[in-house]
Formats: C-alpha cells, structure tokens, sequence
C-alpha cells in the first residue's frame, strides 16, 4: 500500500487505493529558491498529465485542443524548465507553492517540509454518501531548506541546486515514461471525474496539492488541505 | 492469427504517426538549441494542424533537413534517425555534444491500438522530449551562444555514431512507445566533459584548444550531411554554414557569430584623438539591445563604442560599422560604415521585436549576455516564440554594434593588435589589415613616466622626493578608459549598470597567477636551507639578544 499517509477529500483516515503509485522527490535547496524548484517540478508533472481540452461530439467521439508550452528561467537557480502554456495553471500552482513557502519560513519550522502533488479520480457515491476521491498517482517533493553564510556559496548552491533539478526532471520522465495505470478515457458526462474541465485552455488530470511542514521535534505540525477548484482560485 | 494483423488502414496510420514524430523530434531538439527560449499557445479549440496535440512550431528549413536525411524512410530497425547537436567555435574549431537518437527495436506490441494508445504515447515522449532538452548541459551553452560560439545540428539516417562525443559520455532515456510493428525508443548521448565547465568558465578562459584539445579531432566519419547552425534563419541555405560577412547586405543571417578574429574595426576614441588609434582584434558584432555586453574567451578587458549617435557630432570620433544583418521577419535596415566620417542617425530601439523584453536575455546573474538571433522564416509570420501578443510583428531596426577588445596593461595574455588605416572602404572594417606592434597603445606599454615619481614611490624609498606625483604616472597604470566612471557621458553613454557589468569580471592580474605564485614559493623552499645555515651560525647573537629583553 501507498507508503505516505494522504487523505482524500471525503473519506479523511481512508488510505489510497492500492494502485496508486507514489514517488518521492527530495531536494535541499537556500530559502530563495523553494518557489522556483517546487514549480519546476510541478509544472514538469503536470505537463505530462496535462492534455488539450476535450471537445465531445456526436456519437461519442471526441476531439482534444492544443497544448502549447513555454520555457520558464529561473532567477535564483541555474535552471530552466518548460511548463503548459496557461496561465491559470500557473497561477493556481504559484499560489499553493507560495503557501508553502510561507509556512517554511513561520515559525515552529525547522526548514523541512513536503508538498504533494496527488491526481486522483472522483467515483460518483449514492447519496447519502459523498463522492469518492480515488488517487491513482502522488508525486512527494521533500524539501530540506538550508542557510548559506556567503555569497560564494550561494554561487555554488545556484548550481549545485540546478545539476539536482535536472536529475529530478530526468527522474519525473522516467516515470512518465512507464506507461502505468492512466484513467480511462471518460466519456462526456464522465469527464469531471478524471478531469478538471475548468481551466479554459488546457485540461489537467483531477489533482489536489497539499503539503506538510515538520518542526524542530519532527512531528508534522500543520496539514493543510487545498482543494484547488475554480472557486477556490476565483477568490 | 489474422486478428493481431495490423489492419491496413492501422498501418497506414502507424506509419504516418512515426513519421510526423520524427519530423516533431527534430523540431523541437533543434529549436531547444537555438538559444532562446521557445514559447507557444494553447488553444481550446482543434486546429486540425497541431500534431500529437502539442503546439511545436515547424521551422520549415529543418523539416526539410530531416526529410532530406529521411528520404521518404522510416526508423526501423537498424535505421535510426539520429540529431546530432554540436559546438563550434569563432576560431572554427568544433565539438559534437550531442547525439539523439530515434531507433526502433524489434519488440512488438501487437495488442497496442494504434490510433488512440499509440498516438497518446508519442504526445507524452514529445512531452518528455520538451523536459529533457533543457537538462542536458548543451541546453544552458546553447542559450550563450552567438559570441563565441554557435550550435549546429546535423541530421542523418542509419546507424547511430557515438564516437565523436569523447569518452564517457552519458545516455539519457527520454522514453519509449510500444508498437505493433516495434518500439520506438527516445535517447541522447551526450558529452560531460563540459558539464564540469559552467558555462561562464568556458567563456573566460582562453585557448579553447588548451581546455578541450582531445576533443578537437578529426570527424571519424566524414559528415554525410553539412552541419547547419541551430540559430540559422530563413534564407537560401547554400550548404555553407557561414556565410560570408559581405553577403549579410542582402541575406538574413547571424552575422555576428561569424567573425573571425583576425577581423578588426577601426574606430577612434576621443581620448585617443591625436595618434593613430591602436585597435585590437577580435571584434565581434553583436546585436545590442540597451547597451549590452558579452563576456570574451580571452581575460582580456573589453570596451566598447556604441555606435548609436544621434548624440554625437560627425567628427571623426565614433565608430561608424554597422553590418546589416538578421531577421527575416522583420527586415532591417542596413546603415553602411559611414563616408566622409558622419554617422548615420542609429535608432535606439533594440531589435527583434518579439524578443525586446527581458526574456531574451539570459539570467542577471550570468552577467549580460546576448543570444543569438531568432530563427523565423519569411513564410513563418508567427515566430518561435510569440508569447507577448503585443509585441509581436512589429519590424525592429536592428542595431549592430562592433565591440573592440583594448588590452588592459596587466592582461596575462597579450593580444595582436591591427590597426585599420582606412574609414572609406565600404566594410574597411572587415578587411584584414597589417598588424600594427603592440608598442604603439598606449595601454599596454605606457607612454614615458614624467619626471615625478608618484607619492607611492617616494615613500617607499624615502628619497625624500617631494613626491609630486601628477596624475599622469597612474593614468600609465589605469585600465578604465578616460572617462570618469558613474558618469554619463556623449561619448559614452554608460550607465551605472552598464559600467558595473563591464568591471564586474575584470581580467586576472598577471602577479596573481598561480604560475608565479608557485614559482616563488618554490623559490621561498629552494632558499630555505640557506636562511637556516646562517641563522644556526649566529644562534649566539640570538640568544643573547633574548637575554637583553628578559
């Protein structure tokens, strides 16, 4: 079974299915470079588990948009990786990355945290029970956040931290590359329950992100749970 | 059994969906080698064009290198299509760096279905493609290419040759799909011997040859197919992988990557007004935007005089090239060297419209650096990269700038200098003229001290000279051009960033260099023994000097 402890959204205390495949990612990296690590890993994953948007037609079939892509620089690291061109993507992902960041730097952390990138499934329940949340996927980034005394160091962390990224984009592809369980494709009326329909320009894979900060007893302090759904993202 | 026959419409399918993956995997290797970064929408509704689902631009002068080394084939077995990405340099020496490679193996899967799984699966390796072509160490040099150098690629069909990359090199797997005729497979080789070197050492460090000599051999295999430079553009490819500076009149090109350094410029320095100006090689035109400058192989000082005007009187006292050159989307004008000593008014706009932000130049922290051109072609209104929709398609002047190189006086490594006698030469500046002696600049030997010493030696010495140093023994030493620094000037208009980018990496000085270093610590060991007979002679007079202190 999955070895990392995850709740889904309507059963907290369930343990994911025993299909969903679970890797972890561990990176160290200076305080100023948390955000740009975590969205190039995130934005590298959801890039694979993105597609175009789904237009149904008759008869069942359906047609898929168009995914374009961009090249992001980082300021803090020597890196650069290629996200989905949109912007809602990139905003939604910026937001949890930033909350995580925060809670990294409040107080009761020692610098170590995680953020989980879970893509999940909804199974429709009959009422009076809620829907299902059924993971099949969870990418754990641990993040260990370090204090440089000088800026030569800082010179060698850019690139120390950029030579590791790469090898966790390596990683991310092979992955990718094993061809593992993917949901199936849905059809019309089940295409919110493998994807999420509300982006306007591209059509990720259902996904939740949420993260965990440890403090100085190594006991996790604070889970936070972020469903990001359009609402959440209109406020 | 007949059910697990590719049905014919399937194959005629399959085939289609391997060749046009082909023809996307060259694209997006080579535009991920262009220098820049490559930026594309995505678009809610089908266009019908965009294969594998993903927006990948065609570049139409490489989809027709590939289909030429294609030949109407497929990958099969034993017939990989390969991209081989390498370096060359401004002294025309060159490196492969990388080679992907398309293969297909025998392993089928038969129960694969191939308009649907198939096709997904190569949508998520071109994917994975777009990962991985931006971790492997070419990535980060090809984004500095231009200066010192440029990346060119080279397609060919049949078996794999890793040879050129040296020993040791390094394979990465991007992916592999399953099909019913075989699995296709995603991999590149690549060198590491420059992982080791960030790319800001490549840049200073002077004889390329002396860092990588083993590299430089001669290709195996003579090149089936002529190398193109990954940052080419449109335009008529004659096979030649420069073309000659005299064509960029007319033809679209990087011009700048093409000087060689035996080039030279003439260009007269206000300072520098009443003797014949000592100019140094190695010029290299570089597009600027703002007033950007590049870093040199050599630890040589750079200076520049940029050529925007407008500010300036028609004396004789600026540079006057400009080479034509670059965009095919957006025509430039060219501006000859100027005739009779004016200039012509120099519109300060940067170039390459679609590119005027920030993005196209590379990380702050990397100091200024300018990227090659962008590739577009004529028939390709959208370029590569067409992220800002307001900015693009509005047509640029491109300005060019010639970058002199001075000699600082305490630069490590001299440099030939050439001198250009005549202005009215239209493109004086490329011709290579007589080399002129070191002697004659000022920067390297000095002219006569005046008589005063300067007030450091004087106390040194205490020779009780009065020590009426005047400013001109320093100006002997002073490596920064005549104009006070943190000033704006007409003649250059420096600012503070400017300046500081310039200085920020000054050349080492020669007394620190661990040759001499060492020598003197040798020399230090050598005399040891000596200082240590004498002083166990007068070990008396020691001690007895120590009782006086008691």
């Amino acid at each position: 079974s999955c070895p990392l402890s995850t709740r889904c959204c309507a059963h907290p205390g369930t343990a994911p299915a025993m299909n969903c495949r679970a890797e972890v990612l561990e990176v160290s990296v200076e305080g100023r470079q948390v955000e740009e690590a975590m969205l190039a890993v995130l934005h590298t994953i959801l890039l694979h588990r993105s597609t175009g948007k789904f237009h149904y037609k008759k008869e069942g079939t359906y047609s898929i948009g168009t995914v374009g892509t961009q090249d992001v620089d980082c300021d803090f690291i020597d890196f650069a990786y290629v996200r989905v061109s949109s912007e809602e993507l990139d905003r939604a992902l910026r937001k949890a990355v930033g909350e995580f960041k925060d809670a990294l730097r409040g107080s009761g952390s020692d610098g170590m945290g995680q953020i989980s990138l879970e893509f999940y499934q909804k199974k429709k329940s009959r009422w009076p029970f809620s829907d299902e949340c059924i993971p099949w996927e969870l990418w754990t980034i641990k993040v260990n956040v370090v204090n440089l005394a000088n800026e030569q160091e800082r010179q060698i962390c850019r690139e120390k931290v950029g030579e590791k990224l790469c090898e966790k984009i390596i990683n991310i592809v092979e992955v990718m590359n094993r061809h593992e369980y993917l949901p199936k494709m849905p059809t019309q009326s089940e295409v919110d329950n493998v994807f999420d329909t509300s982006l306007k320009d591209v059509q990720p894979y259902l996904y939740k992100i949420s993260y965990q900060i440890t403090d100085s007893l190594g006991t996790s302090v604070t889970t936070t749970m972020r469903r990001l759904i359009k609402d959440t993202l209109a406020l | 059994a007949m059910d697990t026959d590719l049905s014919s419409q399937d194959r005629k399918d399959l085939d289609k969906f391997i060749k046009f993956f082909a023809l996307k995997t060259v694209q997006v290797i080579v535009q991920a080698r262009l220098g820049e970064k490559i930026c594309t929408r995505s678009s809610s509704s089908p266009t019908g064009s965009d294969w594998f689902n993903l927006a990948i631009k065609d570049i139409p002068e490489v989809t027709h290198e590939a289909k030429k080394a294609l030949a109407g084939q497929l990958p099969a077995v034993g017939r990989s299509m390969c991209v081989e990405i390498s370096l060359k340099t401004s002294e025309g020496d060159s490196m492969e760096l990388e080679i992907w490679c398309l293969e297909m193996n025998e392993k089928c899967d038969k129960e694969i279905k191939v308009s649907y799984t198939v096709y997904n699966r190569l949508s998520l390796l071109l994917k994975s493609l777009l990962a991985i072509t931006r971790v492997t160490p070419a990535y980060r040099l090809s984004r500095k290419q231009g200066h010192e150098y440029v990346i060119l690629y080279r397609i060919y069909f049949g078996e794999v040759q890793l040879s050129g990359l040296g020993e040791g090199f390094q394979t990465v797997r991007v992916g592999t799909v399953g099909t019913p005729v075989g699995t296709i497979t995603l991999s590149c080789a690549y060198r590491i011997n420059l992982a080791f070197m960030s790319t800001r050492q490549f840049e200073r460090t002077p004889p390329i040859m002396g860092i990588i000599i083993d590299h430089f051999v001669d290709r195996p295999y003579p090149s089936s197919s002529p190398m193109h430079p990954c940052n080419y553009r449109a335009g008529e490819d004659n096979g030649a992988v420069y073309p000659s500076v005299e064509d960029s009149q007319e033809v679209c090109t990087t011009s700048f990557s093409t000087s060689p350094p035996s080039q030279c410029v003439f260009t007269v320095t206000k300072a520098h007004f009443q003797t014949p100006p000592p100019v140094v090689t190695d010029t290299l035109k570089v597009p600027v935007m703002g007033l950007a400058f590049s870093h040199q192989l050599s630890s040589s000082r750079l200076s520049y005089q940029p050529a925007a005007l407008g500010v300036g009187s028609a004396d004789m006292g600026y540079p006057v090239l400009f080479a034509g050159g670059l965009n095919a989307a957006h025509p430039h004008q060219l501006i000859g060297p100027g005739r009779e000593g004016g200039v012509p008014p120099v519109p300060s706009q940067p170039a390459h419209g679609t590119q005027a932000d920030q993005e196209r130049l590379c990380t702050p922290l990397d100091g200024v650096h300018y990227s090659a051109a962008t590739p577009s072609s004529s028939e390709d209104t959208e370029t590569v990269s067409n992220s800002s929709e307001g900015k693009c398609g509005s047509p640029h002047d491109l300005l060019e700038t010639i970058f002199i190189r001075k000699v600082g006086a305490f630069v490590n490594k001299p440099v030939n200098q050439v001198t250009m006698a005549n202005l009215d030469i239209p493109f004086a500046m490329f011709a290579p003229k007589n080399v002129e002696l070191e002697d004659n600049d000022p920067m390297v030997n000095p002219p006569e001290s005046p008589e005063a010493e300067s007030p450091l030696q004087g106390s040194l010495h205490s020779e009780g000279s009065s020590g009426s140093s005047t400013g001109n023994t320093h100006d002997d030493f002073v490596m920064i051009d005549f104009k006070p620094a943190f000033s704006k000037d007409d003649i250059l208009p420096m600012d503070l960033g400017t300046f500081y980018r310039e200085f920020q990496n000054p050349p080492q000085l020669s007394s620190l260099s661990i040759d001499i270093g060492a020598q003197s610590m040798a020399e230090d060991l050598d005399s040891l023994p000596e200082k240590l007979a004498v002083h166990e002679k007068n070990v008396k007079e020691f001690d007895a000097f120590v009782e006086t202190l008691q």
